[in-house]
């Protein structure tokens, strides 16, 4: 079966939540954005963010992970139900993110993913090119994260 | 500590080159992106990226640090509002060298908050047979005036 058959075109699907701590987000940002406000919380106080925050792509990474977390489930599901799980490939890249505001210390961020297209590959008969929007609230329902990517299908 | 006025169009910044091993791979995704791909070599081998692929987020973490290590730790930066356009354009190998530079495309100040610019840059990341693995067109909030020393000494 395919994404458009198993998600409704425009429909939101929460993915599963988050937890951002500050060993988290130091440890990331150590190895992969080491700027004074993902590593130090002093430093962090003096900056236009006023506190410790994870890194823009630290936020971004945690969308990963809970989609795979969700789509490893959704794909054991649909298995037990006799059904045949769409085969997803590598995504291409993403565009228009947005890092609305920062992910503090201790925030719990909701990922959601929507499904806005899924079209036949120009060249290949064999693929799909499905268009997902991908996004992130925080504990109090407020923005953090949007982007859209295209992830193709086997078909 | 470079400040708004640095960055003139066509600025242009290198990155060092960087060897991404099996194992930071393999790290990165087992936390983040645990697809079969990323976390194991006849996996990756057998997929359509060709051997064991860093996840396009850990490319991206890469990215970002490279970023950090040519300008943004000697810079009053101020973190980003977002990504435009982020291409993976070829898969990131084990054992890969990656490098790259990055150019400032547009700068411009804030229109809310005139201590602040906003610099758009594209970067681009090549591998060691000078392909590009991925592009990426974002921006970067900048002081126009460098804060005092003493603020970022412990930064």
């Amino acid at each position: 079966m395919r994404m458009a058959e198993l998600y409704a075109l425009n429909e939101k699907i929460v993915l599963g939540s988050l937890h951002f701590s500050a060993d988290d987000i130091v440890r990331y940002a150590r190895q992969f954005d080491p700027q004074p406000f993902h590593i130090d919380a002093e430093a962090a106080r003096d900056s236009l963010f006023g506190g410790l925050c994870a890194s823009g792509w630290h936020t971004c990474a945690g969308w990963m992970k809970t989609f795979v977390a969700f789509w490893s489930a959704e794909y054991a599901r649909l298995k037990r139900e006799g059904r045949t799980p769409p085969e997803l490939g590598p995504s291409s890249g993403f565009r228009d993110l947005r890092w609305f505001r920062p992910v503090f210390t201790g925030d719990t961020i909701t990922y959601s993913v929507t499904l806005l297209d899924a079209r036949e590959h120009r060249s290949r008969t064999d693929r799909n090119l499905c268009t997902i929007l991908c996004e992130g609230i925080n504990q109090h329902g407020e923005p953090v994260i949007r982007f859209e990517s295209t992830v193709l299908e086997f078909v | 500590m470079l400040s708004f006025k640095d960055f003139p169009v066509g600025r242009r910044f290198d990155f060092p080159p960087r060897t991404v091993t099996a194992e930071e791979i393999v790290t990165f995704a087992r936390e983040f992106d645990p697809q079969p791909m990323h976390v194991d070599e006849a996996a990756g081998r057998a997929s359509i990226l060709g051997g064991l692929a860093a996840s396009g987020w850990h490319t991206s973490a890469m990215m970002m640090r490279m970023l950090c290590d040519s300008y943004i730790n000697q810079t009053a930066a101020e973190g980003s509002p977002g990504v435009s356009a982020m291409q993976w354009k070829r898969p990131v190998l084990a054992g890969d060298t990656l490098s790259g530079h990055c150019t400032v495309t547009e700068a411009r100040l804030s229109r809310s908050r005139p201590e602040i610019g906003i610099v758009r840059f594209v970067a681009n990341v090549v591998n060691q047979h000078g392909e590009t693995v991925a592009l990426c067109d974002y921006a970067n909030m900048i002081r126009t005036e460098a804060p005092e020393a003493a603020a970022h000494a412990h930064g």
